[in-house]
C-alpha cells in the first residue's frame, strides 16, 4: 500500500510538472534536498494546484477573501439598513436573495459577514501561530525537564474544546470577537505546538542545523533560518484546519451570543435570527450555513492539498502524529 | 500494564490538577470583580464586602483554591449564587438529558461511519466511494447549528414526524416522548460527528489494506474482504477505539450548541445560560466537570488502546 501510495503520487507529480511549460524542469531539479529556497516554494505551489483538493481550497479561500475585501467598501445595500416596508422579499431583483425579518439585504448581509468571518480566521491563526510556536520551541529545543513539562502541559491543555476554552472567558470577560479569536489561538495553538514539538525534535539533529550551530550562529539565529522554515509544511497545514475551526467556533459563539455583537454583521448571528422563522421562511436560513460550510470546507482542503503537496514523508509522520498518543505518556 | 497503568494514572491526576487550577485561575485572575458582578453597580462597599466573605474572596487566593479542591474530593462542586442550590445537584438533574443525547449522537456517529467509511475505502477510486470520501468531507465541515435547523425545516417543519423543540416537562416519566424529542438531536451530533469518523475509518482500513499481514493472508488463498475482515479489523479496531475518544470532546461542544437550537434542559444549555448570568461557582463547577470528563476518557482509551493490542502488552 505504501509503495503504491507513494508511486502514485510520483506519478502523478511528474505528469502534474510536464503539463505546465517551460519552468517546470528547472523547478523539479531544483526541488531536491536542500534546493533553492525561491524556486521550491512556488514549486509546492504548483503541485498544491494540480491536486483537485488543493485548487477547491485556494478558489474558495480567495473568493472569500475577495468578497471580505469588496465588502469593506461596497455592498449593494447597507447591511444594517433596516426596511420594515420590504421585510422577507423573495429573492429576486434588487435583493438577490431577498430580505431578512427587518428588510435587511441578505446578499449584503451576507458580504458583511464574510468580513467578519476573515478576521476571526486570520486573527486566530496569528494567535495560534505565536503560541505554537512559543510551545513547540519550548517543548523541543530548552533543557529536558522544561521540555518534558510543556510536552505534558500541552497534552493535558489539548483536551479542552475550544468551545469551552470561550465560554470559560465568556463568563468572566464578556462575549467578544476577541474572546473567539483568544480562545481559538490557544486552543488550536496547543494543537499546532504538539505536532510541530516532534517535527522540530527531528530536524534538529540534521546536518544543515549542525552546520548552523558550528558556523557560530546564536540558538535564535538557527531557529529563525533553519529551524522553522524546515518545519513550516507542517505547521501551514496545521494552521489552514485551524482556521477553518475558527470560522466553526465564531459561528457557533455567535449563535449562542458570545461571538459578534449585534451590530456587526455575522453568518452565525445571522442564523441565529433567523432561527425564529424558519417554519415560516425555511429557505432564508440556508444562505449563511452554505457561506459557512463553503469557507470551512475551503480551509479544509485547502489543509488537505498542502498536505500532500508538501513532502509526502512529513505529512504521513504528520498524520501518525495525530492518531497515536505521544511518546511521553507511554 | 500496570506500570503503564500507574504512569498515565498520575497523569490523568496532573492533567485534573492542571485543569482545575487554569479554570479557576481564569475565571479569578482576569478583569471583573466577581462581587460587583453579583451585586450590579449600585452596590454599596458594605454589600460588595458582605458578598465577598460569604463566597470566600477575602481569603486569600490559594486558600480559596484548596478549599474549592477540598470540596470536590468531597463531591461538593460549591453553590450556585442565583439559586443557592448544590451544583452537583443541577448537573446530575441535567445530565438526565445529557448523557442519553451524547450516546444516541455517538450510536448514530458509529452506525453512520463504521460501514461507510469501510465501504468508501473498498470502493475508492470508483465513483460511489468517491461520493462518499467527498460527501463526509463536505457534512465534515458543515457547523451543527445549521445542520439541526435544516434536519428541522425536513422532519419537523415539512415532515412533521419529529418535534423541533422541547422535551417533556415529566422528563423519563415518559420514555417514548422523551425519546422523540431527543432523536433529532442525537441525529444532527451525530450526521456530523459520524461524517469526520468515517473519514477515519476510511484511512484506517486503507492502511490495514496496505499491511503486509494483509497481503500474505490474500496470498494464502483468503478474498480480500475475508484478509480485511479477520486480519485488518482487529488493527483497524485499535485506531478508531482512540478516535472515538477524541470524538467525545466533539459531541459534548455538540451538546452545548444543539441543547440551545433545541431547547433541551441539558448541561450545555445549562452552561450557556449560566455564562450569561456570570453565576461564576456554577460555571466553574460545570467547566471542571466536563474537561475532566474529556480527560478520564482519554484515560479510560488508552488503557483499553492498551490491553487490546498484544504489541504494546508485552512492551507494558
Amino acid at each position: 500500500m505504501t509503495l503504491r501510495r507513494s508511486s502514485g503520487t510520483a506519478l502523478r507529480r511528474s505528469s502534474g510538472t510536464a503539463l505546465r511549460r517551460g519552468s517546470g524542469t528547472a523547478l523539479r531539479q531544483a526541488q531536491g534536498p536542500g534546493g533553492g529556497q525561491g524556486s521550491s516554494r512556488l514549486a509546492w505551489l504548483g503541485r498544491l494546484w494540480g491536486l483537485s483538493t488543493g485548487r477547491f481550497g485556494i478558489v474558495v479561500v480567495a473568493l472569500i477573501g475577495v468578497v471580505a475585501l469588496v465588502a469593506r467598501f461596497w455592498t449593494p445595500f447597507d447591511p444594517q439598513h433596516v426596511d420594515i416596508a420590504d421585510r422577507w422579499a423573495p429573492p429576486g431583483w434588487p435583493h438577490l436573495l431577498g430580505t431578512d425579518g427587518s428588510g435587511r439585504d441578505i446578499v449584503s448581509l451576507l458580504m458583511a459577514g464574510a468580513r467578519t468571518t476573515v478576521w476571526v480566521a486570520l486573527g486566530a491563526g496569528l494567535v495560534a501561530t505565536l503560541i505554537g510556536i512559543l510551545l513547540a520551541t519550548l517543548g523541543a529545543l530548552t533543557a529536558r525537564w522544561i521540555r518534558e513539562s510543556v510536552a505534558v502541559l500541552v497534552d493535558i491543555l489539548i483536551a479542552f474544546p475550544v468551545l469551552l476554552i470561550a465560554m470559560m472567558i465568556s463568563s468572566v470577560a464578556g462575549g467578544s470577537l476577541w474572546v473567539v479569536i483568544l480562545s481559538v489561538g490557544i486552543g488550536f495553538g496547543v494543537n499546532v505546538a504538539r505536532v510541530t514539538r516532534p517535527e522540530l525534535r527531528r530536524v534538529l539533529h540534521s546536518d544543515f542545523v549542525l552546520a548552523g550551530k558550528a558556523s557560530g550562529l546564536t540558538p535564535f539565529q538557527n531557529l529563525w533560518r533553519h529551524l522553522l522554515p524546515n518545519v513550516m509544511p507542517v505547521f501551514i497545514v496545521q494552521l489552514s484546519w485551524g482556521m477553518a475551526v475558527a470560522v466553526l467556533a465564531e459561528a457557533g459563539l455567535s449563535y449562542l451570543g458570545y461571538g459578534a455583537p449585534p451590530t456587526q454583521p455575522s453568518w452565525g448571528l445571522l442564523l441565529a435570527e433567523l432561527q425564529s422563522y424558519i417554519s415560516v421562511h425555511p429557505l432564508t436560513v440556508i444562505w449563511p450555513g452554505l457561506s459557512i460550510t463553503l469557507t470551512v470546507l475551503g480551509l479544509n482542503l485547502l489543509g488537505d492539498g498542502l498536505r500532500e503537496a508538501t513532502d509526502p514523508t512529513l505529512s504521513r509522520r504528520g498524520s501518525e502524529a495525530e492518531m497515536h498518543q505521544p511518546a511521553v505518556i507511554a | 500494564m500496570i506500570r503503564y497503568a500507574l504512569t498515565r494514572g498520575a497523569l490523568l491526576v496532573l492533567g485534573l490538577f492542571v485543569a482545575s487550577a487554569l479554570i479557576f485561575l481564569t475565571l479569578r485572575v482576569l478583569p471583573g470583580d466577581v462581587a460587583q458582578l453579583i451585586a450590579g453597580v449600585n452596590a454599596t462597599p458594605d454589600q460588595l464586602a458582605a458578598i465577598r466573605e460569604r463566597l470566600g474572596l477575602d481569603q486569600p487566593l490559594l486558600a480559596q483554591y484548596l478549599s474549592w479542591l477540598g470540596g470536590i474530593v468531597t463531591g461538593d462542586l460549591g453553590v450556585s449564587q442565583l439559586t443557592g442550590t448544590p451544583v452537583i445537584d443541577e448537573l446530575v438533574e441535567k445530565a438526565e438529558v445529557t448523557i442519553p443525547l451524547g450516546l444516541m449522537a455517538m450510536a448514530v456517529a458509529m452506525v453512520i461511519a463504521l460501514p461507510l467509511g469501510v465501504l468508501s475505502a473498498m470502493r475508492r477510486g470508483r465513483p460511489d466511494g468517491t461520493a462518499l470520501s467527498v460527501g463526509a468531507q463536505a457534512l465534515a465541515a458543515v457547523p451543527v447549528v445549521w445542520a439541526g435547523m435544516m434536519l428541522v425545516i425536513v422532519f419537523a417543519v415539512w415532515l412533521g414526524w419529529l418535534p423541533a423543540q422541547g422535551f417533556p416537562r415529566g422528563g423519563w416519566d415518559q420514555p417514548g416522548l422523551a425519546l422523540r424529542s431527543l432523536l433529532l438531536p442525537a441525529i444532527t451530533i451525530g450526521v456530523i460527528e459520524g461524517a469526520m469518523l468515517l473519514r477515519f475509518v476510511r484511512s484506517a482500513t486503507l492502511q490495514a489494506v496496505g499491511q503486509d499481514y494483509v497481503r500474505t493472508a490474500a496470498a494464502k488463498g483468503l478474498t480480500r474482504n475475508q484478509a480485511l475482515v479477520r486480519h485488518g479489523l482487529p488493527n483497524m479496531g485499535l485506531s478508531i477505539i482512540t478516535v472515538l475518544g477524541l470524538q467525545v470532546a466533539g459531541i459534548i461542544v455538540g451538546a452545548v450548541v444543539i441543547e440551545q437550537l433545541f431547547g433541551l434542559p441539558g448541561i450545555g444549555r445549562m452552561l450557556v445560560a449560566d455564562v450569561g448570568n456570570r453565576d461564576l461557582p456554577k460555571v466553574q463547577g460545570e467547566l471542571l466537570v466536563l474537561t475532566g470528563f474529556v480527560l478520564v476518557v482519554g484515560f479510560v482509551v488508552d488503557l483499553v488502546h492498551r490491553v487490546l493490542d498484544p504489541r504494546q502488552r508485552e512492551a507494558g
